[in-house]
Parts: structure tokens; C-alpha cells; sequence
């Protein structure tokens, strides 16, 4: 359903993405790992054409994601920033119904905010959260917002760009197994951002590992606890020492 | 080489600036175009009307009476050089209308507007909320840039109106109270010789520093470096950029309206 092939990016001379290629099935739900700073949030702002490759195609569905109705495109998938993005002007129920305040998908205010509300709770947060303003509350309610807002118009597609940091491992098992809840039974197609193994190992159909701007590694989570591959060793069992440098 | 360096420098520089000048003509094209183009945000406009327009109006009241007294004193000190004294009234009158009103007005509003719009977005483009935006299918030139220039064209003349009265009635409060003037005789010389263009050609002014604010304000907030450096810069040049360019198209708008 997406696909990436030889998506190549580089910010001035700092070369980020070098020819990425990846794909994924509809209703899957994939999963990438790799170091910080090493290109994962870029990756899935291009396909959302937040950042334009310098080369390579993106396809949705066979079509090239960069051309046609952005719009009609973007309305198919749900976004979770990793620093959440929430729109500080407004309350957090409206930030959840964005866009069932607005646009092709508006509805009546008190339905909208039902629904928000509904979402909220899926998350872990209580009603009265939602009146509430996004500068009120802690980093971890905050990204839960996010992630209520990226559910709410029930997308095809939802990118999470790490869903549980931030969260404490209670609420952080809530999360993943919304994720999971949502690609199982609602079919959605998932990519998500995690550094953390615990939700690789709930959500994931298939893991891909970002290193050094390319896929390094990709399979499933029982191909990756017995792949011998030196990257994936040291990066799931969180060594200091192996091929992957700790200076970057 | 060395000879020809300067001369490099000078070419980089101008082929920055006509750059820069490209994407503004860009932007402005893109704001007007969603200004006219459906879907429209009503809700966002009325906040922006509230933001810019009435929350605006003390300072530039404050400022238009301030404005309006000394430029009546310092008429009637000048004037008394010629035995002028007497035309206190007509020439506040005119040089707030149509000068003093809308520069002064529009120079006090670019400081309140286009810093505080130019951080809003900028802040919004550091922390992704732009970013958010355009996930959420909402154009944020529509969304956020249209509304506010449209506020700001609108309201902006009728600040310079209010300013022109007040700017009129602080005259007015010298002229009578220090300099001796007739309360009667004040209003009457003021209005009798006020013409309606030297208001009109104010308020026309006024619509289009209006329009420059926002959208300088807009636009550095738009193209806003990252972190906190990237918006106080943004806020810097949307300021800068504005008031220099309200004052240069009054130059230019008073040439077109009053040279003969
Ligand atoms: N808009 C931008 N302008 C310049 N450089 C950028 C921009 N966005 C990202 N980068 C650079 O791209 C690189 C990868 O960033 P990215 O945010 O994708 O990392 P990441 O893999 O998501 O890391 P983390 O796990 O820490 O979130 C970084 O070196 C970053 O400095
Ligand atoms: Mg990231």
C-alpha cells in the first residue's frame, strides 16, 4: 500500500535519507527502529510530503504521493507528531475534532464532541481533560492527545512517531495495545517510531531498521529476536559497544 | 580578483533581494488567491478582527492624542512666526487625516501586529503545529495567513478613522484649553474646511499598511527559522519589514493622490 523507493534526502550537507526503500501492506503494521537522529521522523514526513525527497518515488496505492489532490490524499491518514503538535490556542476536545469541526467530514459541534471525548477516553484520559487547554498538561497527556487526534476521523493510514515516550509503562501498554486494537480490527495500515522494544514486540507485523540513511534490516519480530544480524543484535539488546557507533 | 570582489558582494546581494522579493510577490499571490477562494474560515477571521482590530484601538488612540496636541502646539508656535496662528484647526485637521493618522496609526499597529502575528506562526511552524495542520487537510495559508490579512485590511482603516477623531479632539483640547481657541470656532474652522478625499485618501491608506502588516507578519512567521532564535528573528524582520514598507508606500500613495 506505501511504498519507498530510493527516497534520498540530505538537509545542506548533512545527508539524512540515502536511498531508502520500504514497503508495506495493507493493514500492516510496521514498525521502525534505529538511533536517534538517524532519519525516522523524516521518512515519514515525506510520505506525508511534509519534507520533499531530493530523489526517489513514493507511492500510496500504486500513485505517486506527490502529485494530485493533497487534500483528498492527506485525508486518508492520521499523523501523530512526536512532539505531539497540538494547537495550543485551542481546548483539547476541538484539537482532537479538528477535523470533524471543519471541512468535507464537519459534523454538529455537540457530536463532534462526543466523539472527541470518546477518543480521550480510548487514551487514558478523563473527560474533563478535554476542556482543558494543550499548555495545561504534562508531556504525556499531551502525546496522548496527539494520538487521540490522529484516531479521531478513523483514517486508512496512521503514522505514530513514538507513541509511548514519555508515557509511564502502565499507560505505555494502554497505548500499544490501542494500536494494536486499531490495526486488528479496524484494518487500518500502520507505520510507527519506537525506541521501545516492549512496544516493537506488541504492535509490530514487521520491524525495519534505519541505519546510516538506509533500511538495514527489515522482518518480522520473531525474525528479528533470531536474526544474528550485528545491527538489530546491538540495537535490541541496547549494547553500548557493537557496529552501530554510540557518537553520532 | 580582489577588484572584483565587491562587485561579487554587490551581485550576491542583489540576487538575494530580488530572491526575497520573488517570494513575497509568491506569497502575497497565494494569500489573495485564498482570500477569495473557498473554504472560508469565518471563525478565524472574527478572532483576527478582535485581535487586530479592536485590541488595537487603545494604543492607537492613545496615540493619535497625543499626536493631535503637539501638533497643536507646534502649529500655533510656527504659525505665530507668520501671524498664522489661526489655522491651528484646518492643519491638525489635515495632517492627522491624512498623514499622521494612518503612518502613525499604521506604525503602532505593524509593532503590535506583525510582531505578535509573526511569532504566533513561527512559533506554530518551531513546533510542528503547521506541520499538524496540513496533515489535518486545512491549508494553513487559508487557515491562518488569509484571515488575519483580511482582518487587518479591514480594520485597520477604521483604527485610522477613530485615530483621525481622536487625533482631531486632542487638537482640539489644546487649542481650547491652552491656546485660547473658541470651542465653537475650533469644530467649525475644522470642519468646514476638511475635505472629504483628505480623510478618504487616509482610510484608503490606512487599508493597505493594514494589508502589509499581516502579511509580513505572516510571512516571516511562515519561513520562521527553527528553535526560539528562528521566531525572535522572524519577529524582528516582520517589524522591521513593515514599518519600512508603510512608510515608503505613503510616500508613494501620497505622490499618486496629491501631486498635481
Ligand atoms: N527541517 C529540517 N532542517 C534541517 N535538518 C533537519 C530537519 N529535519 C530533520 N533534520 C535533520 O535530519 C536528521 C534526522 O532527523 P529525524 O528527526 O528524522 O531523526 P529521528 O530518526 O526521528 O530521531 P529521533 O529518534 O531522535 O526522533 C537530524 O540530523 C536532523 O538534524
Ligand atoms: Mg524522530
Amino acid at each position: 500500500m506505501i511504498e519507498l523507493q530510493n527516497v534520498k534526502k540530505a538537509f545542506g550537507s548533512n545527508a539524512v535519507l540515502c536511498g531508502v526503500d520500504l514497503s508495506i501492506a495493507k493493514g500492516e503494521s510496521m514498525v521502525i527502529i534505529g538511533g536517534s537522529g538517524t532519519g525516522k521522523s523524516v521518512t515519514l514526513k515525506s510520505v506525508l510530503g511534509l519534507v520533499t525527497p531530493d530523489s526517489g518515488t513514493i507511492l500510496v496505492d500504486g500513485k505517486d504521493a506527490t502529485k494530485g489532490d493533497r487534500d483528498a490524499f492527506l485525508e486518508r491518514f492520521g499523523m501523530l507528531f512526536q512532539g505531539a503538535a497540538l494547537f495550543d490556542s485551542m481546548k483539547v476536545w476541538e484539537n482532537v475534532a479538528f477535523r470533524l469541526l471543519r471541512g468535507p467530514r464537519k459534523k454538529p459541534r455537540a457530536e463532534a464532541r462526543a466523539i472527541a471525548i470518546e477518543k480521550l477516553r480510548r487514551v487514558g484520559l478523563r473527560e474533563s481533560v478535554g476542556d482543558q487547554f494543550p499548555a495545561e498538561l504534562s508531556g504525556g497527556m499531551q502525546k496522548r492527545v496527539g494520538l487521540a487526534r490522529a484516531i479521531a476521523a478513523d483514517p486508512e493510514i496512521i503514522f505514530f512517531d513514538e507513541p509511548t515516550t514519555g508515557l509511564d509503562p502502565i499507560m505505555a501498554g494502554v497505548i500499544n495495545d490501542l494500536i494494536r486494537e486499531i490495526v486488528v480490527e479496524m484494518g487500518v495500515t500502520a507505520m510507527t517510531i519506537t525506541h521501545d522494544m516492549t512496544s516493537v514486540r506488541s504492535i509490530a507485523d514487521k520491524v525495519a531498521m534505519l541505519h546510516e540513511g538506509v533500511i538495514k534490516w527489515t522482518g518480522t519480530v520473531a525474525e528479528m529476536d533470531a536474526t544474528d544480524d550485528p545491527y538489530v543484535q546491538q540495537f535490541i539488546h541496547g549494547r553500548a559497544t557493537g557496529p552501530i557507533e554510540a557518537v553520532r | 580578483m580582489i577588484l572584483l570582489s565587491p562587485v561579487a558582494a554587490l551581485g550576491r546581494a542583489t540576487m538575494a533581494m530580488v530572491a526575497t522579493l520573488g517570494r513575497v510577490s509568491m506569497f502575497t499571490a497565494q494569500t489573495l488567491r485564498h482570500m477569495i477562494t473557498p473554504p472560508y474560515y469565518p471563525h478565524e477571521l472574527w478572532h483576527a478582527l478582535i485581535a487586530i482590530g479592536w485590541l488595537s484601538l487603545p494604543v492607537v488612540g492613545m496615540t493619535a492624542v497625543f499626536t493631535g496636541a503637539a501638533l497643536a502646539l507646534q502649529i500655533y508656535a510656527g504659525g505665530a512666526r507668520f501671524s498664522a496662528e489661526a489655522v491651528v484647526p484646518q492643519i491638525v485637521a489635515i495632517g492627522m487625516t491624512r498623514e499622521l493618522g494612518p503612518v502613525l496609526g499604521g506604525l503602532m499597529v505593524a509593532a503590535r501586529v506583525a510582531s505578535s502575528v509573526a511569532a504566533e506562526i513561527g512559533t506554530m511552524k518551531v513546533t510542528e503545529q503547521i506541520d499538524a495542520l496540513v496533515t489535518l487537510s486545512t491549508n494553513p495559508m487559508k487557515y491562518l495567513t488569509a484571515p488575519r490579512v483580511l482582518a487587518a485590511t479591514l480594520s485597520v482603516p477604521i483604527l485610522v478613522a477613530v485615530g483621525d477623531a481622536i487625533g482631531i479632539m486632542g487638537g482640539f483640547l489644546v487649542g481650547t484649553s491652552r491656546l485660547g481657541f473658541n470651542e465653537a470656532t475650533y469644530l467649525k474652522n475644522t470642519f468646514d474646511f476638511l475635505e472629504v478625499w483628505d480623510v478618504g485618501s487616509g482610510l484608503v491608506k490606512g487599508a493597505v499598511f493594514g494589508f502589509l502588516i499581516a502579511l509580513m507578519g505572516c510571512y516571516f512567521g511562515m519561513n520562521s527559522g527553527r528553535g526560539a532564535q528562528g521566531v525572535g528573528a522572524a519577529v524582528k524582520a516582520a517589524v522591521v519589514a513593515s514599518s519600512v514598507l508603510i512608510l515608503a508606500s505613503n510616500y508613494l500613495l501620497t505622490e499618486a493622490f496629491f501631486s498635481s
